[in-house]
């Protein structure tokens, strides 16, 4: 069992906050992913579940194992949680082979000649790089050393993979195939791992759950759908996906169904059942769809081609800013209709 | 403690490692200094300024002070213009053999001072060997010109001239071209754009080279000893060895505060180039890619070979007369195929039992205090680059003192601090325990500063990455650590053999028979007339420190940027 449990965990450093009341728990084989802008506080998070930082308070577990504890100031070292680590930076050691890259922890925690080189094959051989064995970490190319960085925290059968960045020093065609990388080692550790990203995409690839973090704090913790879908507040609707919150004017309740005036628009609004009072919505260009008769009289101010469609930037009579995908072509300035279909809602203060 | 472990996470074993390293260190560097201090102001264990007083108010102290303020003061002007003069080619000519020729400039900082005053000694006056054998020695009973103050102020500017030549080239490098270019298109020409824009630019940096030029002269033991005290001409450090030696432990009060009268100009002279070199960081900004590059045009050829004849004059010429001198039966001989013989050489590498004492002293006192130096460095610095604490900070900026405080401030430090053991009646005053001692409080800058500079730029996450696979502190040091800082380790080695294998200023006041080093002994036998012998020992060294040098410039692609002190 390696659930990772958070409770009311905060991080100040030199008082300013880092981390603020963080409660959650991470589900054992779970696929996690951080996701923030830089700043939010995600590192800070992932360092403190692997003991690089202390957190200034609340207490974490991992497992049955308490790893620190703010008010008895127990902090389990790194090196004692049995843990793996991935860096951005892959943090190879350049002065071993590939091969003693990915022993190193088998040698620390003095395994058998025998059972060394048993585990390390596995390891070398899961993560394709069995004819790179006896290269140096300068030899590789930069995919090839993030494999031996997960090779090498594969190889101690870790209760806890934490990932902070690892494909933002590689191009994107090498981070698409890298994703499949990790994918396939989860499925085949069935590893809990944390994965810090600031890339929505990414983290949409591979989370089973997504925490969505900022100022410190996580704002909503859901599957990659439920945050798309329904966002709980301004700032998930926002970061993820290209949403834009609109407020609502005015709401009437008929059963389960909403009725809402949205820039001056009768519309269904669906929303969250516990949701007494609505307070914006999320349109989402799925929510937009450009019609003659539309209700919204707006003018495009950007056209920008997708790949088969074009993202289209729009300006309403009432000055909102509302992005449509189309597959047709309009030119700048083209004034056209927009219709809001069963966009979400929810409440801010 | 608590409260540290817990801003910066990690393992609470690295705060203890840290604390018990730095207590050590402490104990090495600072507590001699700290003890020397208590020793002046107190008169028999109650505070007192009277035997200060008393020791400032005697005729031989004030003529010392002002003998040493102007041969310190004079050969740093000395060194000002010849070091001056050779950074400004070397960093923003096109002067071919760049390398050549710094390193040709390094070697005389490296040389110790006594054998460079006894180099030159040796090509001048009546009995020089190398003068006879062309024929043009003055008349016998003429003076030697160098026993005399003149002739300490040229040696000192001579020996010193490095400082000058290697702060100031770094501070010309940080330069960019692009500052003097827009100089240019502003409308700003020849001289103008020198005055108003480079020289302003290079004042912080040629004012701290001064200022560690002159507080570095003022320790200078070597050269005012061989020269001065021949002339009867007493400088702050030979009065203070003339005292001991004279009198013995009788008078370490008395000595205690000249060595803290010393230390005050040093101190003064430490802050004035700390003050320089922090407003040097101001300039420092925007890009250094280019560094400047003037055009000599037809000039080069005849300004390279003046730079190389000064070389030769400086560097190679007393060499020669170290090597005639050497090579002679006798002193005074001329030189001639007929006359050479190695018989000095000889009777000094094998036959004398105090110089073959002397090498392995000296080599296992230098070799001791690599291995010693490498062993509390690297993972001290590891230690204070992770968890940078108040205490650690606070020795940080203070562990360069030793070094920086001229040697005979140590020595005397170092005696009071260990003639009487505290709680026993043991002393290891006359035992080579204490110069192993002085030589690691003295050079554990040497070691420390490289190994610190190739840690800074040693990624973090290589640390981390082993900690998070379970590797304890002792493992990380072993496995990740010390093999990736190595080469700085390594380099920080051979500096502190090389400077402590030479070292003549400490070690004089704290040896005794049994515990010579290479210095004293050739410092004992050209004063006992054996200039022959000192001659081919000091060649001997000589030798050693060349190849030890190429060794470092060998591997020095290697070594991190700001490791070899030579490359900043």
């Amino acid at each position: 069992m390696a659930d990772i449990d958070l409770s009311s965990v905060g991080k100040t450093f030199a008082g300013t906050p880092a981390l603020q009341d963080i409660t959650t728990r991470f589900d054992d084989g779970e696929f996690v992913a951080l996701l923030g802008p830089s700043g939010c506080g995600k590192t800070t998070l992932l360092r403190i579940l692997a003991g690089f930082e202390a957190p200034s308070s609340g207490q974490i577990r991992i497992g049955t194992h308490e790893m620190a504890n703010a008010q008895t100031g127990a902090n389990l070292p790194p090196e004692e949680r049995n843990i793996g680590f991935v860096f951005q930076s892959y943090a190879l050691w350049p002065h071993m082979s590939v091969r003693r890259n990915v022993s190193y922890p088998l040698e620390i925690r003095r395994f058998s000649k025998t059972e060394i080189a048993r585990h390390t094959d596995a390891a070398l051989a899961a993560t394709g790089l069995e004819t790179y064995a006896h290269r140096m970490p300068s030899d590789l190319s930069g995919g090839q050393r993030q494999r031996v960085a997960l090779a090498r925290c594969l190889v101690s059968d870790p209760c806890a993979v934490l990932l902070d960045e690892p494909l933002a020093n590689l191009d994107v065609a090498l981070r698409a195939t890298m994703q499949g990388v990790f994918t396939d080692f989860h499925k085949r550790t069935g590893a809990t791992m944390v994965y810090v990203t600031h890339d929505q995409a990414e983290a949409m690839a591979m989370a089973d759950r997504i925490a969505v973090m900022d100022q410190g704090r996580i704002q909503q913790f859901d599957t990659p759908q439920t945050l798309y879908e329904r966002p709980k507040n301004r700032f998930v609707a926002e970061f993820v996906g290209r949403g834009t919150v609109v407020p609502v004017q005015e709401v009437a309740q008929a059963g389960d169904a909403r009725q809402a005036r949205i820039l001056g628009a009768e519309v269904a609004v669906q929303s969250a059942r516990a949701e007494r009072q609505v307070s914006h919505v999320c349109l989402r260009p799925e929510n937009l769809t450009i019609s003659e008769s539309g209700d919204l009289r707006s003018k495009v101010a950007r056209v920008t081609y997708m790949g088969g469609k074009y993202l289209l930037e729009t300006v309403t009579d009432c000055g909102a800013r509302l992005f449509a995908e189309t597959r047709a072509r309009f030119d700048v300035g083209a004034q056209l209709g927009l219709t809001i279909t069963t966009p979400w809602a929810f409440s801010e203060e | 403690m608590m409260n540290v472990a817990q801003q910066n996470g990690g393992s609470r074993s690295e705060a203890r490692l840290l604390s018990a390293i730095l207590i050590v260190a402490i104990c090495l560097t600072l507590a001699p200094v700290l003890r020397l201090f208590v020793e002046g102001v107190t008169d028999q264990g109650s505070p007192s300024l009277t035997l200060m007083r008393d020791v400032l108010a005697q005729p031989s102290t004030l003529s010392a002070l002002k003998h040493s303020l102007v041969t310190a003061g004079v050969g740093t002007l000395v060194s000002l213009v010849l070091g001056a003069a050779f950074a400004f080619l070397v960093a923003l000519t096109d002067l071919r053999a760049k390398a050549a020729l710094v390193f040709c400039l390094m070697i005389p900082m490296m040389i110790p001072p006594q054998i460079t005053a006894l180099s030159w000694t040796q090509i001048m006056g009546p009995s020089s060997v190398l003068l006879k054998t062309l024929g043009i020695a003055p008349p016998l009973g003429a003076p030697q010109p160098l026993y005399s103050p003149e002739g300490i102020i040229f040696l000192l500017g001579i020996q010193h001239m490095s400082i000058i030549f290697l702060t100031l080239r770094a501070g010309l490098r940080s330069i960019p071209q692009d500052v003097v270019e827009a100089a240019r298109i502003s409308g700003a020409k020849g001289l103008r754009t020198w005055w108003q824009v480079v020289m302003p630019l290079t004042f912080p940096s040629l004012a701290a080279g001064t200022a560690i030029t002159f507080v570095t002269a003022l320790g200078n033991f070597g050269i005012p000893a061989m020269l001065g005290i021949p002339a009867g001409y007493a400088t702050l450090p030979t009065l203070v060895y003339q005292k001991l030696a004279g009198m013995g432990t009788t008078v370490l009060a008395e000595v205690s505060v000249l060595a803290m009268l010393i230390g005050v100009v040093a101190v003064a002279g430490i802050l004035l180039q700390r003050l320089c070199q922090s407003r040097q960081k101001l300039h420092l900004v925007g890009s250094t890619s280019r560094p400047l590059a003037l055009p000599l045009g037809a000039a080069r050829l005849p300004v390279e070979i003046l730079l190389w004849a000064v070389v030769f004059a400086i560097l190679v010429l007393p060499m020669f007369g170290l090597l005639a001198t050497s090579l002679v039966p006798a002193y005074g001989v001329t030189l001639r195929f007929d006359t050479v013989t190695f018989a000095s050489w000889y009777e000094v590498l094998f036959r004398q039992p105090v110089t073959s004492r002397a090498f392995a002293n000296s080599f296992g006192l230098a070799a001791g205090a690599s291995v010693a130096l490498v062993m509390i460095c690297l993972p001290l610095a590891w230690l204070m680059e992770r968890r940078k604490t108040r205490l650690a900070r606070l020795f940080d900026s203070l562990l360069d003192l030793p070094y920086a405080l001229p040697g005979v401030v140590l020595s005397i430090a170092m005696i009071l601090l260990l003639i009487k053991l505290p709680f026993t009646e043991a002393t290891l005053y006359g035992t080579i325990w204490i110069i192993f001692l002085a030589y690691l409080a003295r050079f554990f800058a040497v070691m420390f500063r490289p190994v610190q500079a190739s840690l800074k730029q040693f990624n973090p996450a290589m640390d981390e990455a082993a900690q998070s696979v379970g590797a304890s502190l002792y493992r990380r040091l072993r496995d990740v650590i010390f093999p990736l800082s190595a080469p700085a380790a390594a380099a920080g080695a051979i500096l502190v053999f090389l400077t402590a294998f030479n070292e003549l200023t400490v070690s004089a006041l704290l040896w005794s028979s049994g515990t010579e080093t290479l210095g004293v002994v050739i410092f004992n036998l050209d004063d006992s007339g054996e200039t022959g012998m000192a001659s081919a020992l000091a060649m001997t060294i000589v030798i050693v420190v060349v190849v030890l040098m190429a060794l470092i410039q060998l591997f020095s692609r290697r070594f991190p940027k700001g490791v070899v002190p030579w490359q900043t």
